[in-house]
């Protein structure tokens, strides 16, 4: 399934595990998808292993990881090696610097369009902005973005969740 | 089997292993949120990759099908060969595994509750700056090249606003580069 997957897996893993396969139900899969995004690491990787797990337990879990991952680390690895015999040569570095300026703009497109999931988090700002000054223009390690900006986000959003709920609560005994 | 005896020395293999053990621990919003980390660690207090190397490993991962993560696998190759790519990329698998595993069978069972939810959005907008910071970090030793940026900004809109698949505009990039348009 990752071979055909140039650019990202998810569209294509949903279609085949819900649609053609019938693995999970469509509500399982996005339920799952839910989880191997909360929790650190590759998405697709994370989905792969819990789907391999359910139905056949670690054993599962490890072929599907590596169905996912084995022939894509042999094609990329195969690509680099290509490139590094022919890395001194001005062509490919400009070829290089050419594909590297693009790749860029295509992960900063797909953050541009992962800001309209913001719109309802206001003070998840707080933390987007100074986490891209931060890490951006002054080098802040990672430990301690997490620390600085995810733990208290983490924190009000949940309070706010929690917050909203009980309100509903509240609305729907009066 | 020249390729078996690392090039660089098991201690740094192993430093590098370890290093991006903690590292994948972190990744918030995918792999690629990690990007800010390792060229810290592996251009800046290492060494081992250029700038040009780092740029250019995240493009030829993405002009390769599979999974983002594997650009970790190219940064591996070419900063420490075999054994680098081997390490770096079991590195960066093996803690987020043990926890996919984990948590599939322990919180499936409510995804929707106040916490996972909180857990999720409250990291979101963190993931999504660090996507931001990594363009900085990458394009700022080319913040004197015009040409880089504008290329640049024009892949951004044509990401954005047409639903072209990413291999056609690095193909697009890597000809513009070749023919010498970005050279100073």
């Amino acid at each position: 399934m990752a071979v055909q997957a140039f650019g990202g897996v998810l569209p294509l893993a949903e279609r085949i595990i819900v649609l053609e396969k019938k693995w999970l139900s469509q509500k399982e899969f996005v339920e799952m998808m839910a989880v191997s995004q909360a929790i650190p690491g590759p998405n697709i990787v994370n989905l792969s292993l819990m789907l391999g797990d359910r139905f056949q337990g670690w054993r599962g879990a490890f072929a599907s990881a590596m169905g996912c991952l084995s022939i894509p680390v042999v094609l990329v690895s195969i690509l680099t090696l290509l490139f590094q015999t022919v890395s001194e040569h001005e062509i490919t570095k400009g070829a290089l610097l050419g594909m590297g300026a693009v790749s860029i703009g295509i992960v900063t497109a797909m953050g541009i369009r992962l800001l309209k999931s913001q719109a309802e988090f206001k003070l998840g700002w707080l933390a987007l902005i100074g986490t891209v000054l931060a890490v951006g223009m002054m080098g802040m390690s990672l430990p301690m973005t997490i620390l600085v900006f995810g733990l208290p986000a983490i924190g009000v959003r949940i309070l706010q969740l929690r917050r909203a709920q009980s309100a509903s609560r509240r609305d729907t005994t009066s | 089997m020249s390729f078996l005896i690392p090039e660089v020395g098991w201690d740094l293999i192993v430093e590098i292993f370890l290093k991006f053990l903690l590292l994948s621990l972190l990744a918030t919003g995918g792999a690629l949120s990690l990007a800010p980390a390792m060229h810290k660690y592996l251009v800046v207090e290492k060494g081992l990759l250029t700038d040009a190397q780092f740029i250019g490993s995240i493009a030829l991962a993405q002009s390769a099908p599979g999974p983002n993560v594997l650009f970790v696998t190219v940064l591996g190759w070419q900063a420490a060969g075999f054994w680098g790519a081997v390490a770096m990329t079991v590195g960066c698998l093996i803690p987020s595994a043990v926890l996919a595993v984990y948590a599939g069978r322990k919180i499936v069972s409510n995804p929707h509750s106040v916490w996972m939810r909180g857990l999720r959005e409250g990291l979101a907008p963190v993931a999504i700056g660090l996507i931001f910071a990594t363009a900085i970090v990458l394009l700022k030793p080319w913040i004197t090249e015009w040409r880089v940026w504008l290329l640049t900004i024009a892949s951004i809109s044509v990401a954005y606003f047409t639903r072209l698949a990413p291999i056609y505009l690095i193909a697009v990039g890597a000809a513009i580069g070749a023919f010498g348009f970005l050279n100073p």
